[in-house]
């Protein structure tokens, strides 16, 4: 990977009380890529986006994000340094008590002066890049999930962030969705020159779309490279979860104890 | 070894409430501090006034109009057996104004306005719309607690007044439409015994103490509301139980203060 | 920003709840009788105000003309000290005498002002030499008591 890191993370340990939930976690984000960080439901994948947030701090190591340390950023600086972040919450997080017109147009008003008449126009591009133009009198309430998820994409993009973050979109969408809102991922991070980074466990969806892929298991990133090399990987972790099966490293029976012996059974 | 467990969790529990008393507090002092959102952006705080004020208005009036009645009627009762009938105004007119208007109509606030907006507050959370509102540089405090706070210290006084002046029309209608008190006297012994700055103006003091603590209350509720389904309906009845009492407690306070010699 | 229903809601309920105030203020409360601008002090000292509060009435032929505003104890003659307030329409002479009155038998207690026939007007920070007690109940009774005893022997 040639171009210039948009976000750096080096030797990143974080721990929860005494529970360490990230162990020394080294990546690269570059400009203009669309990147996957994969791995089990509760390995660390959130926790990540978090610290690129600035919503958490290490406990040891740094996360740079655009030249800048981003936990050394007071209160201001964090808050000017989100708004050219966008990120999509794992189920929209749409505002539910204002319609879709006023969810795209939220960043819009909070943050800028613009006049209304522009506001519009901006909110009907971005809905139209979305494919929902003339959704923007409904309330979130009256969306499908997959529809919902495509809003909250838009109100992500309301300010052509440099970073755009998703956290879990493909979760809970049926196919066609699916299909649809990753096909919308790659599309808007190269239409707006954006950087993103998918977190996901929807392996087959995200293959297809991303440059390039961490693989995070229980805090530490076991495997890396492009979508073919990870189809490809001869490591048995990924390959496990590449191919959904059902035991290998991650064991199908939960660790409690000598399940025959408590039935009282001899083998 | 049961009694060091049983201390042990007195412990943690009065460690615990301690915390949160602390938390609250900071919640209160961040709340005011990044209020003039709410006041620059008037709009904001409108809205609320609407869904908590201008929703609370039927059962406000309602109530207050029932309790007036009683009043009346139980007033009437009683004050025959000593021959002042004329005093009924009086009674009627400070119970309410000093006591009964503020009180209910803050506990009846509670349950209304406060609890919704714990369970609006805790489901935003819940569905990651605060954070969603903090990663696009906005802070949740100044955006969505603080006009709700405003909404509702401006909201409970002028409840709190209607429903004392439904209250006395409510008296009025039992007292001397139905009763037959002479007009005159009941008019006259209520202005003769209600005092505008003893009474009125500390009855609205009163309703604006409480009005703050209700609200604080609710929305510190709905903040730290853990983000399940239970978490939620929990802090809910967290609000209603707490602000009645707060209600209760901060009434004997201001009373004392207010009319102890 | 264009107006909305819920705009008039709002301002409906802000009106509804002024006007609540100005009802029981003027309607309920006394402010229509409340002169808060004009007001002078005089004092008296009373050897017992009974149960005189703050905020109490001060009447002269019925009519309210001031309020109590203060009542401490006079150490050096042992007597209550009574500040009141007295709206400056009205003017007393200066040997006007202060009762301490109940309004019914059981009623309130409040200060009754009878003007005397001096040409000379009491001013701001005077005193009203002349007062009447509060008529306590129980020395009354004891008294009575006392003297049937006295009377029996």
């Amino acid at each position: 990977m040639s171009s210039e890191a948009l976000v750096e993370i080096r030797d990143v340990n974080f721990a929860y009380d005494k529970r360490a939930i990230l162990k020394g976690i080294n990546m690269t984000f570059p400009k203009g890529k669309l990147i996957a960080v994969m791995g089990l439901s509760g390995c660390g994948k959130t926790t990540i986006l978090r610290h690129i947030g600035g919503v958490l701090k290490p406990t040891k190591g740094y996360v740079k994000v655009d030249g800048q340390v981003i936990h050394d950023l007071d209160q201001e600086g964090l808050y000017r340094m989100r708004r050219k972040m966008g990120m999509l919450f794992q189920f929209g997080a749409l505002f539910t008590d204002m319609t879709v017109f006023d969810n795209v147009a939220f960043q819009m008003r909070e943050h800028t002066d613009l006049p209304e008449e522009i506001i519009r126009d901006l909110v009907m591009m971005k809905l139209h890049a979305v494919g929902l133009y003339g959704t923007q009198d409904l309330m979130p309430a009256e969306l499908s999930g997959g529809m919902a998820r495509r809003i909250a994409l838009a109100r992500t993009i309301a300010l052509d962030p440099m970073l755009i973050m998703y956290d879990e979109p493909f979760a809970g969408l049926d196919p066609i969705s699916l299909t649809v809102v990753g096909e919308l991922i790659r599309r808007l991070n190269d239409a707006l020159g954006a950087t993103s980074i998918v977190v996901t466990h929807d392996v087959q969806e995200s293959l297809k779309i991303v440059d390039y892929v961490y693989f995070v298991s229980d805090g530490a990133i076991i495997a890396e490279g492009s979508a073919d090399e990870i189809r490809n990987s001869g490591e048995s972790f990924v390959r496990q979860f590449v191919h959904g099966e059902m035991d290998g490293p991650i064991p199908f029976h939960y660790p409690g104890g000598n399940f025959n012996k408590d039935l009282g059974v001899r083998v | 070894m049961a009694i060091v467990s049983s201390l042990r969790s007195i412990g943690s529990r009065v460690i615990n409430a301690v915390w949160r008393i602390g938390y609250a507090s900071r919640f209160f002092m961040m709340t005011l501090l990044y209020s003039g959102l709410s006041f620059r952006r008037f709009r904001l705080t409108v809205r609320e006034i609407f869904f908590s004020g201008v929703m609370s208005l039927i059962i406000i009036l309602v109530a207050g109009m029932f309790v007036g009645m009683v009043l009346g009627l139980q007033g009437y009762e009683t004050l025959k057996r000593y021959g002042s009938e004329s005093a009924l105004g009086s009674l009627v007119a400070l119970s309410l104004v000093r006591e009964l208007g503020p009180v209910l109509a803050a506990l009846l606030f509670a349950s209304r306005a406060g609890s919704a907006m714990t369970a609006e507050i805790g489901l935003m959370k819940a569905t990651e719309q605060i954070s969603a509102m903090e990663m696009m540089a906005v802070n949740p405090i100044a955006r969505v607690v603080a006009p709700r706070f405003w909404a509702g210290v401006i909201s409970m006084p002028l409840l709190a007044a209607m429903f004392s002046a439904m209250g006395v029309f409510g008296g009025y209608v039992v007292g001397v439409v139905l009763i037959g008190v002479d007009e005159g006297s009941f008019w006259s012994q209520m202005q003769g015994a209600v005092d505008f700055r003893h009474d009125v103006l500390n009855g609205v003091i009163k309703s604006f103490v409480f009005g703050v603590a209700v609200t604080v209350i609710s929305l510190f509720e709905g903040y730290d509301a853990p983000p399940t389904a239970e978490g939620v309906s929990g802090a809910t009845t967290r609000t209603v139980v707490q602000s009645s009492l707060a209600i209760l407690m901060l009434d004997f306070m201001l009373t004392a203060f207010m009319f102890g010699e | 920003m264009e107006r909305t229903t819920l705009d008039l809601w709002v301002g409906m309920f802000v009106v509804g709840g002024l006007a609540a105030l100005v009802i029981l203020a003027f309607k309920v409360g006394n402010l229509s009788t409340y002169n808060v601008s004009q007001s002078y002090q005089l004092q008296a000292n009373f050897s017992n105000i009974g149960g005189l509060k703050a905020q109490a009435s001060i009447k002269s032929a019925g009519v309210l003309v001031g309020r109590v505003t203060g009542i401490s104890l006079d150490t050096k003659q042992y007597e209550a000290r009574v500040v009141m307030s007295i709206d400056s329409r009205y003017q007393f002479p200066k040997d006007t005498i202060g009762k301490i009155l109940t309004s019914g038998l059981l009623g309130e207690q409040y200060i009754g002002l009878d003007p005397g026939g001096d040409t000379v007007m009491l001013k701001g920070g005077d005193e009203i030499k002349q007062t009447q007690s509060a008529v306590v109940l129980e020395d009354m009774i004891g008294k009575f008591l006392y003297n049937k005893a006295e009377g029996g022997k």
